[in-house]
């Protein structure tokens, strides 16, 4: 049984390498394959996960403790959900649409102004010329991190300030900005196509030592 | 046969107890180790305790001075022990919690953690005897009793010194002189420690030898939960002023003001790329990428749509939207009916415009991607939340020869964007993008107040620059600290 799976594993790894040469009948039927088979398995994994353990369970629980009764909002919210397959009453499945994006706005509205500002701005209150408090010399590496870090965060700000167009030193600022943020995003690429690469190598890995055994 | 069942269970819970109290008590007993040491060390001195601040409760800070022969003296300490005082019915309901916990190893077939020939491996054998429907049984009655006794610890605490116990807790190295003790507040949980109950907590100084000397015992003290953390104070100060300052630009806006957003590269494209589609008799591929409805940028991308769906219904071009997320979907939808509503064209709007793929990541790009290949989309935009699948997406549209507009607050995946497509809002330029395109008084206002609220934190960050540069006084700084 292990066996057939290493093999279809590897034939189905083949057929979305296939790909890289062109779009053909054999990378479409793996498509078709891994589309039909993920969504079969998340539509049981749901059903299983939120309608019948969380749910279920929830408000009918089997150990003992309290039943939920919170869970029912939830419940008659989904349901509400579903009344956008009738035409009459569709626009009843707005209502939950508009909770769920109303309300999971309002609470990630304080988590992005803790770690989007208040840490922002905390982080970058620091020392610029950074002393050795015994020696009593500048240490430069930390100063100039610490002045590049202050530059950065004022300079990225003046490039998403939306109000004012981008010219004299207001343009000439926001463009140092924008070397701030390339720079940042060349670091995140190089670092990202790494990660990818280990990808890449394990798929090899298990193409040669799983199926081929050309690995030890 | 359940008579029978419950029998057997509290007859094995009472044979527990006795042993497990005696235990217990042995564990705290400081004048069974002193006996055997050469010399005592000096005890821990002026314990004292607090409720934990702006918490959810069933928590205690311990604070102590060190032993004097904590790092010096004769007799160095090596750690410090804490206890805390507890009544036995605590005791009781902690053999019952260690019962369930057996019970639901029995249940899942695993005896992971059992030691042969201890107390819980003679529980096992005794709960092994009963079917897995009878356990079922016993877990819940032994549940519904944990609860039910629950409700009697804060008058049982009130029995102090008599009829308890002192229990072990932790342990902390030498030169500690604090200790939170954070309970949980489940009451299942054997960690529990409940609120409005009076506790009593000693420390023991430790020496390499085990000898021990216990502090005074201090007690009563009571944790209780806070509805409200000081400690946030700031952070409701700078929401309301923020609110304050989105309130009056959106009042601005509604009163017809001019309200100035500089123009955006990829957005003035938008236009021009609908149109090249319609001359070239392809459609637009609109991909909304793996966030929830509730994530910001969605919301964002869902207002570009609903601009992009109506100059495409406008030019009559055929548009694609397959979804990763069943809810963006059903918003998605109604988000171009209402653009082809708005252009004019209801009967042009076709239910499977907007289309669920499946939610798994790669399988949806697999699909996404056969989609580029086939359908030949003159067009790609990319706006939402994207992960790894990013690169594999623009990659797949840039090889089709479509023209691709990409934009995304994911700072790992902008690199991905930039490097190959034809142009990308990075960041908040794409819920500026959305204000910018919808015209609607409360995006454009909300955008100026996020505007001015960066000027302020850009000013505030350079005061707090020169204030920790010149030490002017840390409770400026100390402003900003979040404490969790």
């Amino acid at each position: 049984m292990e066996l057939l799976g290493i093999w279809v594993a590897a034939l189905l790894t083949l057929g979305i390498f296939s790909f890289l040469y062109k779009d053909n009948p054999v990378y479409k039927i793996c498509e078709s394959i891994f589309i039909g088979v993920s969504a079969g398995y998340w539509a049981i994994a749901n059903f299983f996960d939120a309608l019948h353990k969380k749910f279920w369970i929830g408000v009918f629980p089997t150990d003992g403790s309290d039943p939920d009764y919170f869970l029912w909002f939830g419940a008659l919210l989904g349901v509400l959900m579903l009344m956008r397959l009738s035409s009459k009453i569709g626009w009843i499945a707005r209502w939950p649409l508009a909770f769920i994006v109303g309300a999971t706005a309002g609470l990630y509205m304080m988590l992005y102004f803790v770690s989007n500002a208040m840490n922002q701005v905390s982080s970058t209150m620091r020392d610029v010329i950074v002393v050795n408090s015994d020696t009593q010399l500048i240490i430069w590496g930390e100063t100039v991190g610490s002045i590049l870090i202050v530059i950065g965060v004022v300079s990225g700000l003046v490039y998403f300030f939306f109000s004012k167009e981008h010219k004299g030193i207001f343009g000439r600022t926001a463009r140092v900005g924008i070397w701030f943020l390339m720079i940042t995003f060349g670091a995140h690429f190089g670092y990202t196509v790494m990660s990818r690469m280990s990808l890449l190598i394990g798929r090899i890995d298990f193409l040669f030592r799983d199926w081929l055994h050309l690995l030890k | 046969m359940k008579v029978k069942m419950l029998l057997a269970v509290f007859l094995l819970l009472a044979i527990c107890s006795n042993s497990y109290a005696q235990d217990t008590t042995a564990e705290g007993d400081t004048t069974a180790i002193s006996v055997d040491s050469l010399r005592l060390p000096a005890p821990p001195g002026n314990l004292s305790g607090r409720d934990k601040p702006n918490d959810h409760g069933h928590a205690i800070i311990l604070d102590w001075e060190l032993s004097p022969d904590d790092g010096g003296g004769s007799n160095s300490v090596l750690r410090y022990d804490i206890y805390k005082w507890v009544p036995q019915l605590m005791l009781d309901i902690n053999l019952v919690r260690d019962s369930i916990i057996i019970i639901q190893k029995i249940i899942r077939k695993t005896t992971d953690g059992i030691e042969e020939g201890s107390q819980a491996d003679s529980m096992l054998k005794v709960f092994s005897k009963f079917s897995k429907d009878e356990l079922f049984d016993i877990r819940n009655r032994l549940t519904d009793h944990i609860k039910a006794e629950n409700e009697g610890l804060a008058e049982a605490s009130k029995s102090y010194p008599e009829n308890g116990a002192w229990l072990f807790i932790d342990k902390k190295p030498s030169g500690t002189k604090t200790f939170d003790h954070i309970g949980s507040k489940e009451f299942k949980s054997k960690g529990f420690v409940p609120d409005y109950a009076d506790l009593y907590y000693r420390v023991d100084a430790v020496t390499i030898t085990g000898a021990k000397a216990s502090s005074e015992i201090f007690g009563p003290i009571q944790s209780s939960g806070q509805w409200y953390n000081t400690y946030r104070t700031p952070v409701v100060f700078s929401v309301f002023l923020f609110t304050i300052l989105t309130v009056f630009y959106v009042m601005r806006a509604k009163q017809g003001a001019d309200l100035y957003v500089r123009p955006l590269g990829g957005i003035e494209a938008v236009d021009d790329a609908i149109g090249r589609a319609t001359e070239m008799g392809r459609p637009i591929l609109y991909v909304l990428g793996l966030g929830s409805a509730a994530d910001i940028a969605t919301i964002a991308s869902f207002t570009i749509l609903g601009r992009v769906a109506k100059k495409v219904a406008e030019y009559q071009t055929e548009l694609l939207v397959p979804t990763y997320d069943p809810i963006v979907m059903t918003v998605a939808q109604e988000v171009v009916k209402s653009a082809y509503l708005d252009a004019g064209r209801p009967d042009a709007y076709k239910e499977d415009t907007v289309h669920f793929v499946t939610q798994s990541q790669f399988a949806y790009v697999a699909a996404v991607n056969g989609i580029m290949l086939r359908e030949l989309p003159a067009t790609n935009v990319y706006m939402g939340k994207f992960f790894a699948e990013s690169l594999i997406l623009a990659e797949t549209g840039a090889l089709a020869g479509s023209i691709q507009i990409s934009g995304t607050d994911e700072i790992a995946q902008i690199p991905f964007f930039i490097v190959a497509c034809d142009y990308t809002l990075i960041g908040e330029e794409l819920y500026a993008a959305s204000a910018y395109l919808g015209k609607d008084p409360v995006l454009l206002g909300s955008l100026k107040a996020q505007d001015y609220a960066k000027a302020a934190i850009i000013i505030l960050a350079v005061i707090g620059v020169i204030v920790a540069q010149f030490d002017f006084g840390h409770y400026y700084v100390d402003l900003f600290e979040v404490v969790n």
